[in-house]
């Protein structure tokens, strides 16, 4: 990874920020709906929902593609933002719900009154959440929390590699077990839902649906350059550092827990901040999202997109995720598997993912071409072995 | 022979400050006693070689030392007045004392120039990392390294394309950049030819005085020709110290690397 852009990459991202905060909202908002060129208010918001899936992905790859730190348990943080905010627009349905009541339907339905009748049926914990600004906070707060007290236990333990990954898992699928219940206050089985107003705004608007998709987009490009600028300073040497070596590191008097804790607790608010835009845009928030096949998931598109580096990640959310919604119409029974050789197949043959692929295509092109060519071998400038060096030889 | 081995007494009556001391040192793994009774002195600027037969115990004492595993008894001490059995690895690291592992281990995706600024003494903090830039005064300390040990003209190579000596050197650069006042190098001339082997003999002479160095070797020629103070561990205990003659010619010695001999 270099400190500065090339020009590659530079005319790349200009060119996707371009037709992801430009061309694509443009469509929905200027062209008419009878026009071929016609983007639907509905298409827009399945492509934000792609945008805050690539924002987890940056987040998964930060920790695993620069930090060797594999979590399994992501959509935790991305629910508990998706959570978060869901309850402010809970109580933003007003007397519009099925129930007509002050309070959330599921709070009628469960008899909430009976249980905490000194505030009308709401939990405490809920009040706080009519304001947005409290809300917007523990968005980020919320994930921040519990990903530096999960991350201080397990790396002040020296937690590392499967074990962590494993732990994660449970971490993600105990919070989901705990929002299934009832009692738990956040909706149960049903979670959060039927959503009338963000702010004022008519939440199925297409202006409001807009706004959301080019927050989307803002919050990638942001976040997509926050990694970009993290990954580039000193701190970032460190993070691979500990990825390839975290012995060195600890022995060259860097307390590595507290360097892997901070990513951990960046890459949840990352997390967090995703699923806070995903649950206005699809419109409802359940403890399935936090189930562990929804982390996994999040894994294979970095993976398949190809981690360590950043556009990858983004490549692979969008990407497998479009694959996803066409192969789930097509073959909706086939989706695990298809998705499963999906994963085997690029973590077997390609490790660098779909954005590594032309570069490893040209590596096997030259080994190609080296072995037709019997003298002189030729190799590949990477692979040059030093043989020239003065150091080596003196 | 056991005059080799200095007691208690004798230490307290030293002249000069031991860096590193350990006292009575017990360490068992699963019933296999690793370290026993390990009694080890050395003194500041000192360079002293380890050897001994596999499973005498010298890695262990290392980690011992450098906070990898803690001792079940004993005193580690360093300058005689710090406790390194309360300390972890990166609290030891930066009271100064350095170690080198005996497989090299260096950033192989960081370019040579990077794994000695990550290396170079400074603050360790998250938040220093995330807003230091690299200083003119920090460039030429570490050019200084680099030249040191041989590398200036491979700083912007990824470590991994480096040979196996050249990594080797480049961790010794990466030790050297945290100033340490005490270098444990393990095993230093594995897997070297015998060029990059007195190059690196001649490397570790060269740092004699500036920092105290502990070197365990296995290669005998390698030990002769850093022809230093030589302390013989058997079974985790110092069976003899001296020079290199005197401790091939030591018949316990003999004993222990060329099989048990029935004592008459």
């Amino acid at each position: 990874m270099t400190h500065t852009f090339t020009k590659r990459e530079l005319i790349l991202i200009l060119l996707l920020a371009l037709g992801g905060l430009v061309v694509l909202p443009g469509l929905n908002a200027f062209v008419p709906a009878a026009s071929a060129l016609h983007v639907s208010s509905f298409t827009l918001s399945v492509y934000g929902k792609y945008l805050t899936y690539a924002v987890l992905a940056l987040g998964v790859n930060l920790l695993w593609g620069y930090t060797g730190i594999l979590s399994l348990g992501q959509c935790l943080f991305f629910s508990l933002g998706g959570y978060a905010l869901g309850m402010y627009l809970m109580l933003m349905i007003g007397k519009l719900g099925q129930y007509k009541a002050d309070i959330p339907d599921f709070m009628v339905f469960l008899e909430f009154l009976t249980k905490y009748p000194a505030t009308g049926g709401l939990p405490p914990h809920w009040i706080p959440f009519k304001h947005f600004w409290f809300a917007a906070a523990m968005v980020i707060i919320v994930p921040a929390v519990v990903a530096y007290g999960f991350g201080w236990l397990a790396f002040r333990s020296r937690i590392k590699g499967v074990y962590f990954s494993i732990l994660s898992q449970a971490l993600t699928y105990a919070a989901c077990l705990m929002f299934f219940r009832n009692d738990f206050t956040f909706g149960g089985n049903n979670g959060l839902t039927d959503f009338k107003f963000l702010l004022g705004y008519d939440i199925n608007a297409p202006g409001t649906k807009r706004v959301l998709y080019l927050c989307s987009a803002g919050l990638l490009l942001l976040t997509y350059l926050f990694c970009r600028w993290l990954t580039a300073t000193k701190f970032g040497l460190i993070q691979r550092a500990i990825r390839d070596s975290e012995n060195r590191v600890l022995f060259s008097g860097y307390a590595t827990a507290d360097f892997k804790l901070f990513v951990f607790v960046i890459a949840a608010i990352i997390a967090g901040l995703g699923g806070a835009l995903f649950v206005p845009q699809v419109g409802i928030i359940n403890p399935s999202e936090m189930s562990p096949e929804k982390s996994l998931e999040a894994v294979v598109w970095v993976a398949v997109g190809g981690r360590g580096n950043m556009l990858g990640p983004i490549l692979g959310a969008i990407g497998i995720n479009s694959l996803k919604s066409y192969a789930t119409h097509a073959w909706a029974e086939q989706w695990p598997y298809i998705l499963g050789f999906l994963f085997i197949f690029v973590t077997v043959f390609m490790p660098k993912g779909i954005i590594g692929l032309p570069a490893q295509l040209g590596e096997i092109k030259r080994r190609y071409s080296a072995r037709n060519q019997p003298t002189p071998v030729r190799l590949a400038p990477d692979s040059v072995p030093p043989v020239s060096s003065e150091g080596a030889r003196k | 022979m056991t005059a080799a081995i200095p007691s208690p007494n004798l230490s307290l009556a030293h002249s000069k400050e031991f860096i590193l001391s350990l006292e009575g040192v017990n360490k068992t793994f699963d019933g296999f006693k690793a370290i026993s009774d390990l009694n080890f002195y050395m003194d500041d600027g000192e360079l002293r070689v380890i050897i001994g037969p596999n499973g005498a115990g010298k890695s262990t004492m290392l980690d011992i030392i450098t906070g990898r595993t803690r001792p079940d008894t004993g005193k580690v001490e360093f300058k005689r007045d710090t406790d390194l059995t309360r300390l972890n690895e990166y609290q030891i690291n930066r009271l100064g004392i350095g170690r080198k592992f005996q497989t090299p281990s260096v950033y192989i995706e960081h370019t040579v120039f990077e794994n000695i600024w990550l290396s170079l003494e400074g603050s360790r903090s998250v938040w220093s990392t995330l807003f230091s830039r690299i200083t003119p005064m920090q460039r030429d300390r570490l050019q200084a390294v680099l030249t040191t040990v041989g590398l200036a003209d491979q700083a912007e190579w990824k470590a991994g394309r480096l040979s196996h000596g050249q990594k080797q050197w480049l961790e010794i650069g990466m030790l050297l950049a945290q100033n340490p006042k005490v270098l444990l190098v393990d095993e230093p001339a594995a897997g070297m030819t015998d060029e990059e082997t007195h190059k690196t003999g001649e490397l570790l002479h060269s740092l004699e005085g500036k920092h105290s160095i502990v070197v365990i070797e296995h290669d005998m020629t390698f030990v002769r020709q850093l022809a230093r103070k030589v302390t013989v561990l058997h079974q985790g205990h110092v069976l003899c110290e001296g020079s290199v003659d005197e401790v091939q010619n030591n018949e316990r010695v003999i004993e222990v690397y060329l099989g048990r001999k029935k004592k008459a």
